[in-house]
């Protein structure tokens, strides 16, 4: 019962739409709809709820006690930030190539709504079930290289332009490891899709077939969130805000959204490909499989925020050394043994 | 309806989300004038010089390597996927074809590519 709450309260409106002779497209499309409000609806709701949970962990782990004055417990701190964002001025400097200034923030949220289209959050619950999955989660993933870049070149800013360079770089640098982990399991899926994938794990979870890959794909995103310890990006104390800098009101809450969201979508890809995605562990099926996903992901982001509040920012050379000396090498040697093993063992 | 179709109005979905909230603000949010709020930001200071110079060339050799790695990706995903079907043969071919780019992995470490300075 409430297992398939949501796949059959989807066709008891299509069955109804069906009755009232409701014409093909445009039920599809009121179908469509009604997927992106959901969605939508997830994301906001919980990066609304990710900064809330980042202040009171990083408060636990400091030993203070975060924020408690707005709502019960300081709930309503993070909607109230909005609230205030919202009717904040927005500055474009007289400097600054206005058209791209204002393009970056407009694009910044699209590639994370578009891959949370694929992700299947429970049984039978991806909003589109796309064949090519893992390949689109990469594609438009490195979209978002371009536009935070767009957002540090228009600013026409020193600290700015410094901070869209690392960007690029890191992002680029980083983006190869985690694609070359991902080959991993798609050698033992043999498929893209993401539903397949988490089918294919029926048996054993991939983190005890691909443990390198699954380590290499953490810290590769943990870089491609722009997260501490590779947070050289925004690093406040040597250049303010990196490309965020000359961002303010609504501008710079959609580049705060979409880093959320960002946050969010590793957590479900790391879910999906190596902790089994929606499958209950044990067996334990009287909890709903799309209860299991969201609770798998939130002990990933608990993981990232746990590790961006105990170790300190590294340095430039150290970050481009260890992608392209340590991370790519592995991921290659990775693919290698899963390839040869198998070769030798399941064929 | 089409797959992509679905796709195409999710990403039109994004761009009016944030139009909407970027639009929203515009028109609530106060305006003021003032010739020094404008300025670029650097601590205060008027900026001296340009900010669109040219980069530090580290940046662009990192980005030649990736092109060469991520064109390399493009061959490998289709080969993992059909792995079962391709049988001892893909595998070797694979293997031959990873070594190459290995080895321009590894002229590029020789030559000191990979070290920032």
């Amino acid at each position: 019962m409430l297992e398939n709450i949501f796949v059959s309260s989807l066709n008891w409106l299509k069955n109804l739409m069906a009755a009232v002779e409701l014409p093909a497209p445009l039920a599809d499309m009121l179908i469509l709809v009604i997927k992106l409000a959901a969605i939508l609806g997830f994301i906001l709701i919980n990066a609304l709820w990710l900064v809330y949970m980042e202040r009171k962990v990083s408060a636990f782990i400091q030993g203070r006690i975060g924020p408690n004055r707005v709502g019960p417990f300081g709930l309503l701190q993070t909607t109230m930030d909005v609230l205030k964002l919202i009717s904040k001025e927005i500055i474009i400097p007289a400097a600054a190539d206005k058209k791209l200034f204002l393009l970056a923030p407009l694009m910044i949220f699209v590639p994370p709504l578009a891959i949370f289209a694929i992700v299947p959050f429970g049984k039978g619950m991806a909003a589109i079930d796309l064949n090519l999955g893992v390949y689109y989660f990469v594609a438009m993933a490195s979209l978002s290289t371009v536009i935070i870049w767009m957002a540090g070149w228009s600013s026409n800013n020193k600290y700015a332009l410094l901070g869209g360079m690392r960007v690029v770089a890191q992002m680029v640098s980083y983006e190869m490891p985690l694609i070359l982990s991902m080959i991993g399991v798609i050698i033992l899926t043999g498929t893209l899709n993401m539903n397949g994938i988490i089918q294919a794990q029926e048996k054993v979870w991939f983190i005890f077939l691909q443990p390198v890959a699954a380590t290499i794909y953490l810290i590769a995103a943990l870089a491609e969130t722009n997260r501490t310890p590779f947070d050289l990006v925004e690093g406040e104390s040597e250049i303010i805000s990196g490309p965020f800098t000359e961002y303010s009101g609504m501008g710079f809450a959609f580049f705060f959204l979409a880093e959320y969201a960002n946050v969010l979508l590793v957590s479900v890809m790391a879910t999906t490909l190596f902790f089994g995605g929606w499958l209950a562990p044990f067996g334990w099926t009287f909890l709903p499989s799309w209860f299991w996903f969201i609770f798998k992901v939130y002990i990933m982001v608990f993981i990232f925020m746990w590790v961006r509040w105990t170790f300190p920012r590294i340095r430039v050379d150290q970050l481009m050394g260890f992608a392209w000396k340590v991370l790519v090498p592995l991921a290659i040697a990775n693919i290698f043994l899963t390839g040869l093993g198998k070769y030798l063992f399941l064929s | 309806m089409s797959v992509w179709l679905g796709i195409l109005f999710f990403i039109l979905a994004g761009f009016a989300f944030s139009a909407i909230g970027l639009g929203l603000s515009f028109l609530i949010h106060p305006r003021s004038k003032n010739r020094f709020k404008l300025e670029t930001y650097e601590c205060g200071l008027p900026t001296i010089g340009p900010t669109w110079v040219q980069f530090k060339t580290q940046y662009f050799t990192y980005a030649l390597i990736f092109v060469i790695f991520d064109v390399e990706v493009l061959y490998l995903y289709p080969w993992a996927v059909s792995f079962t079907q391709l049988g001892f043969s893909g595998l070797v071919k694979m293997f031959i074809f990873i070594f190459i780019l290995v080895l321009g992995l590894w002229y590029a470490w020789k030559e000191g590519a990979l070290e920032w300075r």
